[in-house]
Parts: structure tokens; sequence; C-alpha cells
């Protein structure tokens, strides 16, 4: 593998674990959301 | 407040997004290791960020212990799990690095790199504690494992200094010279991962009580339910 594609991994790595943790949060975030809905009706 | 959120994400992105066109177009080419060491301007910016949010959860763990303040509990929870996210790159970076540079994707024994995987298996299981454990002293055991786990964040750092390793030495009081552009950039990098880990513990603190409040009021359903 050429150091450029080492590189490129790495930051794509960065990247996918960033994204990875705020999807994590965005799901939390809709469930707790649905959940207050439900404790309102 | 919303607005303030707004306007950090804004500056957060612009940053991230100039941060990155330094690393990989405005820093100079190390004549060593060639472009690969440009993995440095993420590797190392994000150990500092994960060392300051551990820091951060050792002080609020101590608050915690003291006045027993539920923000503090709150803080020092989300400290940890965003500083996982940012020493989970340390740990995935790293190899990558090391592969190219040393031959090698981890160097078994090594000080540097082992008291890195055990501070990052630390704040592990002290997240796992925290989601899966029902009692009522939680927070307190959780904020006494904090303090044990914040022990190793200098064993990491200056780790270096004391044993035999391949890790190369700290960028800051490792007496090693560094580029004045490179250390512009790391330092742009730095802020920027900063911003983001801001950001994103802001995120998950509002979370974290909204969560808590649903929790209550279930609670408080239940038991007017209970008395019916």
């Amino acid at each position: 593998m050429k150091s450029m594609n080492y590189l490129y991994a790495a930051y794509i790595a960065t990247w996918v674990i960033h994204g990875t943790y705020l999807m994590i949060l965005a799901r939390q975030y809709s469930r707790v959301r649905k959940e207050m809905e439900s404790l309102r009706k | 407040m919303k607005r303030g959120f707004t306007l950090l994400a804004l500056v957060t992105a612009l940053l991230l997004s100039f941060a990155l066109y330094e690393a990989l177009i405005a820093a100079p080419t190390e004549q060593t290791m060639g472009n690969v060491q440009r993995i440095f301007y993420y590797h190392v910016p994000s150990a500092w960020t994960a060392f300051v949010l551990f820091l951060i959860n050792f002080v609020s763990s101590i608050v915690y212990l003291i006045r027993r303040n539920p923000k503090a509990d709150i803080l020092a929870l989300v400290s940890a799990e965003v500083g996982v996210v940012f020493c989970t790159v340390v740990i995935v970076t790293g190899p990558i690095w090391a592969r190219p540079v040393w031959g090698i994707w981890w160097a078994p024994g090594d000080i540097r790199l082992t008291t890195t995987l055990v501070l990052w298996l630390i704040y592990i299981s002290y997240l796992v504690l925290r989601r899966f454990s029902t009692s009522g002293r939680t927070p307190v055991i959780a904020a006494v494992v904090a303090i044990f786990g914040a022990l190793d964040v200098p064993l990491v750092y200056f780790s270096i200094w004391f044993f035999r390793t391949q890790h190369p030495s700290p960028v800051i009081g490792g007496g090693g010279s560094l580029d004045p552009r490179m250390a512009r950039v790391l330092l742009i990098n730095w802020a920027a991962f900063m911003c983001l880990a801001w950001l994103l513990s802001w995120t998950r603190y509002e979370l974290e009580v909204a969560k808590r409040q649903v929790e209550e009021a279930q609670a408080l359903e239940s038991l007017l339910e209970g008395s019916r």
C-alpha cells in the first residue's frame, strides 16, 4: 500500500469515528424526543 | 443558547475545513516520512483533546464526590464519553501511521502504546459501568474509577521520558524541534478538534439532561398510577 493510501485511511477513519458517534447521538435524541411526546399525551 | 450553539457549529465547520486544507496542502512535506507524516495533524491533536476531556472528567468527578452536584456528574459522564471518541481516533490512526514508518502495525510491550490502550480500556470500563449499573451508588463508584483512570494520563504523556520506546518524543516539552510551519498547522488542527469536542459535549450534555428529565417523569407517572 502506498504511503498516500495510509494517509487517506487515517483521515477517513477519523471522520468515520466522529460520524458514527454523531449518528448515535442523533438516534438517542430522536428516542428521547419520542418519549417526551408520549409523556405529554 | 440556541444561537450560541449554531454559532459554535458554524465556527467548528469552518475551522475543521481550514484545518484539513492546512494539514493536507499547506503544511510542508516531512523529508524522512513523506506525506504519511501528515497523519500527525490528526493523531496528536486528537490525543491532546482526549487528555483535556479526561482532565475535565477528573475535576468533575472530584467536584461530584465533594458536593454531590448532579451537573458535575453529567459533565463527568459527557467528558468521558467524548474523550473515548477522541482516544479511539488516536488508537486507530496510530497503527495506520506506524505500519509504513516502523514496518509494523503495533509494537507489543511498547510503554506509550500500552499505556494509551490501557487508558482507553479504563474509560470504556467507566462508560460500561455507567451504562449498565442500576445501583443508586453508580455515580459515586464511577467518580472513584474516573480518579484512578486519570492517573494514567500523565503516565501516557511522560512515559517516553522514562522508558525506551519506539514512539517519538512529545511535541511539547520533549526537547525535539518542530518546524514552525508544522507547529502552526498542528495548533490550527488542535483548535478545530477542541471546537468539535466542545460541540459534541454540549450536544451530549443537553441530551443527558433531557434523558434524566424523561426518566424522572416516567418514575413519577408510574408512582401516580400505583397510588390510584
